[in-house]
């Protein structure tokens, strides 16, 4: 074939050095769902380690008691800051940015539904998190500009009134979040139409991976509950400068109202960043047992079971705001029933591991750390959804640990592992083993030192959001513990990204599928060329890479 | 407990289960199939109804307890001896107005002791006059939000005297962390000698006349009361038995005449980001207004 190729066809022995401008122009004007998926990683790992440094500032601040390390200001923007863009400029991007670049491989398909869109929603998402920063700087000399949010990353009426938030820093936290929705809901909308309408020959709805599964769910909750976030936000902007009163309680204005539409937004938000977690346990669990993932079907319909439960339990964040006795036990039992497709998810994994043969690898390690640290964030979960126990510890250290739980020791954790597992797809070059074990069991202590005794002080009563506690409370030794696990996080993550820029340069090639896996992404070349597939695949089972490495015992046999 | 006993049992159990597997079947490089798939099992329906219907089985239980609860602490019945208390929360102070008795103070909650066999518990009817604040103190109850435009309730019942601390628990703005809660449970004598005194007038000094002059041609007069003179300000905490009291600055620091001095010449030298200003007096003045005060037992 190759001789045949006409001489234009050949590729020269050197190719031309490229000038930065025109790398810069390929990645700006790219409407390739890889490289946008690459920058939404990009993007996120960047607020990552901003968004971490502020939590290392926290950590220094509430260390000892009466510390004067920060002042209550500058504490307070840390503590919104930190959340806002861990929620939104960390969390949704990274996992947007995997779905991306994952799912047309996954699916067999050339990019997504609508490869204009995902430029569009990428870029507008980033221009978002930009202006949220900006507020750090944004013209200096100008009254109540130049200092960033510090209505805590809800951001409950009526605080962002303008009475109570004369300058801008609001303004440019509800801008921002507006922004970074309308990238978000472009993204979902165009998962969805890929992954129903750009699957390859023989793909059926059955034979979807699980990860597709579930990105689907993912961003079918995004449509519903983006959405009342942005009224809220318009609302909120019509409060501040046109002269409503939604959440304007100095004229009659509800504050209940801004909460209803916070947490019918941010309740599922939690789904939308945990399913994504599943979806990669789900690829890469039974990868490294060896094993194909038990109970299809069940995993499907959790998820979608998930989905639905997760819209009807917002409330459970406002069992302290005086509601009848009737609507908290209503939540109570929405709250609890969650649970139950969750826990036929942990127990589905834990069948995937039983009886096959575990391969400890980085990757795998970050997953049964996730599994466990699931488990454990779910039982505390159980806990607070007991009204009368959240009554107490609502609003405490333990909430603060509790949700830690989930989105660090299940969400960071999970995304830890997707990276081991997925870069050398990404890049062509492995990661090092070593250099991630290592990764792996710093931050595994510095977790478990940093949340699990911060479930303590919360307990004893000390609540969220302060700056500052007095000596005699009795939180003191507890809070230095918690400290200290920052710090071990902290030089675990920097230890990952001297491991990605190694690997980027000097790890080893890892070929087509270092892994000896099961989904198409693995049957093109590391990285994948623009196109993904020369041929576009043709499928008989949920594992077609089994089926082509065991053709005698092939999977199209038992579904 | 019994939900700490659930999720306790079932921890033991799924973690006991997942270190079993992690153990039993990790790869073993020099076993003889070391190269071999594992026998592939894709399901069992059997299997997954019975951890789908033991887990309902379980959220029945924990629901019908908790709803239970639920309903015996919001909906009690509120027995005829309850004291009644009005809280208001202000940034960054309490405000406490006791409607039948006629008093109004600040930051340091007198109730009586309540006996379980005569029970005088206390019900708190709750507002805020800016942001949302909430009400918790840990040993007494759970916490209820004070949200302006809304009345929620909440009843206490201790059953020991003493003080018990607490704080705000709703992020309201800068000082949300020094926004501290005092309770102080009485015995029904100390509580009815407590009353009475709150309720007489301001002490009159004949020796601090000069401090009470500054007092009452500064801005002070704007924001607190001092009853029984022209001071009638509402926004800030009623000084009219100031010096009764344990603390100043929302239980910030104990109440003594450094302090005090200290807090009157710069508030943010005990609570940073407080809406109270400087007032910038001399020291002559600031002086003699801490001696006034501090008379006002």
């Amino acid at each position: 074939m190759a001789t045949q190729a006409p001489a234009t066809a050949i590729i020269p022995q050197t190719a031309p050095r490229r000038l930065v401008l025109d790398v810069l122009h390929d990645w700006v004007t790219t409407v390739d769902h890889k490289k946008i998926g690459l920058m939404y990683i990009g993007y996120a790992l960047i607020f990552l380690l901003i968004a971490g440094f502020e939590a290392i500032l926290i950590r220094i601040q509430l260390a000892v008691p009466n510390n004067h390390f920060v002042s209550p200001q500058v504490f307070n923007q840390l503590f919104t800051m930190h959340g806002t863009t861990m929620v939104f400029f960390v969390g949704m991007p990274i996992l947007f940015g995997f779905g991306n670049y994952l799912i047309p491989l996954m699916i067999g398909a050339r990019d997504m539904a609508f490869p204009r869109l995902n430029a569009f929603s990428f870029w507008i998402s980033a221009f978002g998190g930009l202006l949220l920063y900006f507020s750090y700087l944004g013209g200096s000399g100008l009254y109540g500009a130049g200092s960033a949010p510090d209505v805590g990353w809800w951001a409950y009426a009526p605080l962002t009134a303008r009475v109570f938030s004369p300058g801008h820093s609001s303004d440019y936290w509800t801008i921002s979040i507006l922004l970074s929705g309308v990238g978000t809901i472009g993204t979902s909308l165009n998962i969805v139409a890929t992954a129903i309408c750009m699957r390859c020959r023989g793909m059926t709805l059955n034979r979807m991976p699980l990860l597709v599964w579930i990105y689907i769910v993912m961003s079918s909750l995004v449509f519903v509950t983006i959405s009342p976030l942005t009224a809220a936000q318009i609302m909120l902007m019509l409060d501040r400068y046109a002269g409503s009163h939604f959440f304007d309680t100095q004229a009659g204005g509800s504050a209940v109202l801004w909460m209803h539409f916070f947490w019918i937004f941010g309740h599922p938000e939690v789904y939308v960043l945990v399913l994504p977690a599943f979806a990669f346990a789900n690829e890469i669990i039974p990868v490294f047992s060896r094993k194909a993932i038990f109970g299809y079907p069940a995993m499907v319909a959790a998820s979608v079971g998930i989905g639905f439960i997760s819209l009807s339990v917002w409330a459970h964040h406002m069992f302290t705001i005086g509601m009848t006795s009737g609507a908290n036990t209503f939540f109570v039992l929405a709250t609890m029933a969650i649970s139950v497709p969750t826990g036929i998810k942990i127990f589905n994994w834990l069948a995937t591991l039983w009886g096959g043969k575990i391969h400890f690898t980085a990757s795998m390690m970050f997953a049964i750390a996730f599994l466990f640290q699931f488990m454990v964030a779910g039982l505390t979960g159980i806990m607070l959804a007991v009204a009368p126990f959240d009554w107490q510890l609502s609003g405490s250290y333990f909430i603060v640990a509790h949700f830690h739980y989930v989105l660090v020791g299940a969400i960071v954790f999970m995304i830890f592992s997707a990276f081991y597992y997925w870069v050398p797809k990404m890049t062509g070059r492995m990661l090092n083993e070593k250099l991630g074990k290592w990764h792996f069991w710093l931050f595994l202590i510095g977790f478990h030192l940093t949340f699990d005794f911060m479930h303590i002080p919360g307990v004893l009563g000390m609540p969220r959001r302060i700056y500052t506690y007095e000596a005699d409370r009795g939180w003191m030794l507890l809070n230095m513990i918690v400290s200290s696990g920052a710090f071990f996080q902290a030089v675990a993550t920097l230890l990952f990204v001297y491991n990605m820029v190694w690997s980027y340069f000097k790890g080893p090639v890892a070929g087509p599928d270092p892994w000896d896996a099961w989904t198409l992404e693995w049957s093109t070349p590391s990285p994948p060329p623009a196109y993904n597939f020369v041929v576009t695949p043709t499928v008989e089972s949920r594992r077609p890479l089994w089926d082509l490495k065991h053709p005698d015992d092939p999977d199209s046999h038992y579904e | 407990m019994l939900v700490l006993g659930i999720t306790s049992a079932i921890f033991l159990v799924v973690g006991g289960l997942l270190v079993y597997v992690l153990l039993r079947y990790r790869h073993r490089a020099n076993d003889v199939n070391a190269h071999q798939e594992p026998p592939q099992i894709y399901g069992s329906s059997q299997i997954e109804l019975s951890w789908t219907v033991i887990p309902i089985l379980i959220v029945v239980m924990l629901f019908l307890a908790t709803a239970r609860i639920i309903f015996a602490t919001e909906d009690a019945p509120k027995p005829a001896t309850a004291l009644d208390v009005t809280v208001i929360g202000h940034q960054f102070w309490w405000e406490y107005r006791y409607p039948k008795q006629g008093i109004v103070t600040a930051n340091e909650l007198h109730v009586p002791v309540s006996d379980p066999k005569h029970p005088t518990p206390t019900y708190l009817t709750m507002s805020s006059a800016d942001t949302n604040h909430s009400f918790w103190v840990p040993r007494l109850a759970g916490k209820v939000d004070v949200i302006p435009n809304r009345l929620n309730t909440l009843w206490i019942d201790p059953e020991a005297p003493g003080l018990y601390l607490g704080q705000c628990a709703q992020y309201c703005g800068t000082q949300h962390a020094l926004m501290l809660l005092r309770v102080y449970a009485d015995t029904p004598e100390q509580f009815a000698a407590w009353v009475a005194h709150q309720q007489q007038p301001a002490v009159e000094d004949p020796s601090v006349a000069e401090g009470r002059a500054v007092f009452q041609h500064t801005a002070c007069i704007s924001c607190h009361t001092v009853a029984g003179t022209v001071a009638t300000g509402t926004f800030g905490p009623d000084l009219t038995h100031l010096a009764s009291r344990d603390t100043i600055a929302s239980g910030a620091v104990p109440n003594t005449p450094a302090n005090l001095h200290a807090f009157i010449d710069n508030p943010a030298n005990f609570k940073p980001g407080c809406l109270m200003p400087a007032m910038h007096l001399n020291q002559h003045d600031l002086d003699a207004v801490t001696a006034y005060l501090s008379t006002l037992k």
